[in-house]
């Protein structure tokens, strides 16, 4: 017995190693991010800067004549709406596949799981003309509007649906509650967890979203992190320590989120992996 | 009980259109109805409108009267093109060399962590931190540490002694292999997190009869843990080959495609001719060539899974 635990532990040694393969590099962008200029690239690597440059690398990136607080509030728009947005629409159909009986819900479903295979790549095109032609080149309207619906959480919130006890729904019917009630105050209370981790990770991935504003947007005013950080590296290309300060805080709000719900993420994660 | 039977039998009842069940029937449509005409303006109407798009020639600068109808030309065009060519050749590299090692290393460290480990939620975390990272911020940082000359990747295998190291990025035979190690960097945790998943639903007992059988743990991964996982690696396989098949944010921000064409991929040739160079029949029949490629893959792993899943 103990002999296997003392092989546990070495593992775990090992694998505290290996792990360190996958965090070094954000570990770099943090050093790399308070330094100066001249000493981000001193080798072997210091990893706590001898000379701190953090503020003056904090300022360049968040108040210069175009910075990150305009990219962070067209972003931070941008993922809410489209979030929340996600949410109702795909809740709203999750119960209807899940709890009302209507004629070709069956056809609507198999649908659904058939448009999981279409890739946004290969409509980009089309999208684009429809966008223009609607007058909406060059907003964020255009962005919440083709991302807003998603056949993949609406199929985790089906599945997630189709496990709350019909008993619930019949008794609030008794009470006389009808459909937009029973939603409302029944299906969406009772389904809080699975709409927390579908909340985080479309936020997440709208926040990640580099394709979409790369196409559909063309003032700097409008850019949202992603392409800030292009903006940057076009900018200050051979400033490290910029781009790095600008790289950090677009993970900031990500991690923060990650760390506080990593229950969420990580169930949410799962659960489209495993019943998907 | 007679008395429902009686109410519901009545003339007036016959004669109120709302009835339960179309009340019901017309519920589930106005809740579907969002979603269903979303997903029909947003994906399935430029689906079919780009394979119309495919056999025009359009310069989207010319105005709708500038579409002219070329039939197939553009299809036998793309296979004389040799950026089209080479995007399609990197795209096949990218997925040979990125999803089984993915799958067999996330697997195995999975293994691990769920059967050996001490401070299994650490190390859950610390795997699972790349993916929640913005991939552009990554890119950033992987553009630095590739630095041919300063990068701290160069100046550690300098020291291990090895004298001429890659230039990565800029250079032609190693920047799609670059973009492939930032790509299962970040992709593994994800894996991991989905099979850690999936051995969790494997109930204990299997293990403990097999431990009594005397069986020892690479036998118990071998005949038990692989199986069950079947239907775990099953999606895994497929929706990872076909994310590897729709790369672009890192190709884009780092390398454009280059140098000399060596990191382009099939995504960046359609923004390149679609959203540069605004030809939208071309870059349309790109795109059907790709959706066909992933309902091709899609079916094939969906039939061979019929015999080797096992439930």
């Amino acid at each position: 017995m103990r002999k296997i635990q003392l092989g546990n532990w070495l593992l775990t040694a090992a694998f505290a190693v290996i792990s360190l393969f996958f965090l070094l590099p954000l570990f770099w962008m943090l050093s790399a991010a308070s330094k100066t200029e001249k000493d981000v690239w001193t080798f072997p690597i210091q990893w706590i800067p001898e000379k701190w440059n953090l503020i003056e690398n904090f300022k360049e990136v968040w108040m210069g004549d175009v910075s990150f607080t305009l990219f962070y509030g067209n972003s931070l728009k941008i993922s809410i709406l489209t979030t929340l947005a996600t949410l109702l629409i795909s809740a709203m159909a999750g119960y209807a596949l899940s709890k009302l009986k209507f004629k070709g819900s069956a056809l609507v479903f198999s649908l659904m799981l058939a448009f999981m295979m279409i890739p946004e790549q290969a409509t980009l095109v089309p999208r684009y003309i429809m966008i223009k032609e609607l007058g909406l080149y060059d907003t964020h309207l255009s962005l919440i509007l083709l991302s807003m619906f998603s056949s993949y959480f609406t199929f985790l919130l089906r599945q997630f649906m189709a496990g709350i006890h019909n008993d619930m729904l019949e008794a609030a019917e008794l009470d006389g509650a009808g459909y937009f009630r029973i939603f409302w105050s029944v299906m969406l209370p009772l389904s809080r967890p699975i709409l927390a981790t579908v909340g985080i990770i479309k936020f997440i991935w709208t926040w990640n979203d580099y394709q979409g504003p790369l196409i559909f947007l063309y003032s700097t005013d409008l850019y949202t992190i992603p392409l800030g950080m292009q903006f940057f590296k076009e900018e200050f290309g051979t400033r490290i320590s910029v781009m790095m300060m600008a790289a950090v805080s677009a993970d900031i709000p990500l991690l923060a989120l990650f760390l506080a719900l990593q229950k969420q993420v990580i169930n949410g994660i799962a659960i489209g992996g495993v019943k998907g | 009980m007679n008395e429902r039977v009686a109410i519901s039998k009545s003339p007036e009842a016959k004669k109120r259109f709302w009835t339960r069940k179309r009340r019901a029937e017309a519920a589930g449509w106005l809740f579907i109805a969002p979603e269903v005409i979303g997903m029909i303006l947003v994906s399935l109407f430029p689906l079919g409108f780009s394979l119309v798009l495919s056999f025009t020639e359009w310069n989207l600068v010319g105005g709708l009267s500038a579409i002219k109808w070329i039939g197939l030309d553009n299809f036998f065009s793309l296979f004389e093109d040799n950026k089209f060519l080479m995007a399609l050749e990197n795209n096949i590299w990218f997925t040979i060399g990125t999803v089984p090692a993915t799958l067999v290393i996330s697997i195995a460290l999975s293994a691990v962590i769920q059967k050996k480990l001490y401070a299994k939620s650490y190390f859950k975390v610390a795997f699972f931190i790349p993916y929640i990272c913005s991939t552009i911020a990554t890119a950033a940082v992987w553009s630095a540490l590739y630095h041919p000359s300063k990068g701290p990747i160069n100046q550690a295998l300098l020291q291990l002694g090895i004298d001429n190291p890659p230039n990565w990025l800029v250079d032609t035979s190693f920047s799609l292999v670059a973009i492939m190690i930032i790509y299962v960097w970040q992709l593994l945790g994800y894996q991991m997190i989905i099979f850690l998943a999936g051995m969790t639903n494997i109930p204990d007992e299997l293990y403990e009869a097999a431990t009594i059988d005397g069986a020892n743990g690479m036998q118990q991964f071998r005949r038990i843990t692989l199986p069950l996982l079947g239907p775990t690696t099953f999606f895994l396989t497929i929706t990872s080959i076909i994310s590897s098949f729709k790369v672009f944010d890192i190709i884009k921000f780092l390398t454009n495609g280059g140098p000399n064409y060596s990191s382009t991929v099939i995504v960046y040739q359609i923004y390149e001719e679609g959203f540069q160079r605004f030809k939208m029949g071309y870059a349309s029949a790109m795109s059907w060539v790709l959706f066909l490629m992933i309902v091709l893959v899609t079916s094939i792993t969906w039939i061979s899974q019929n015999r080797k899943v096992h439930y």
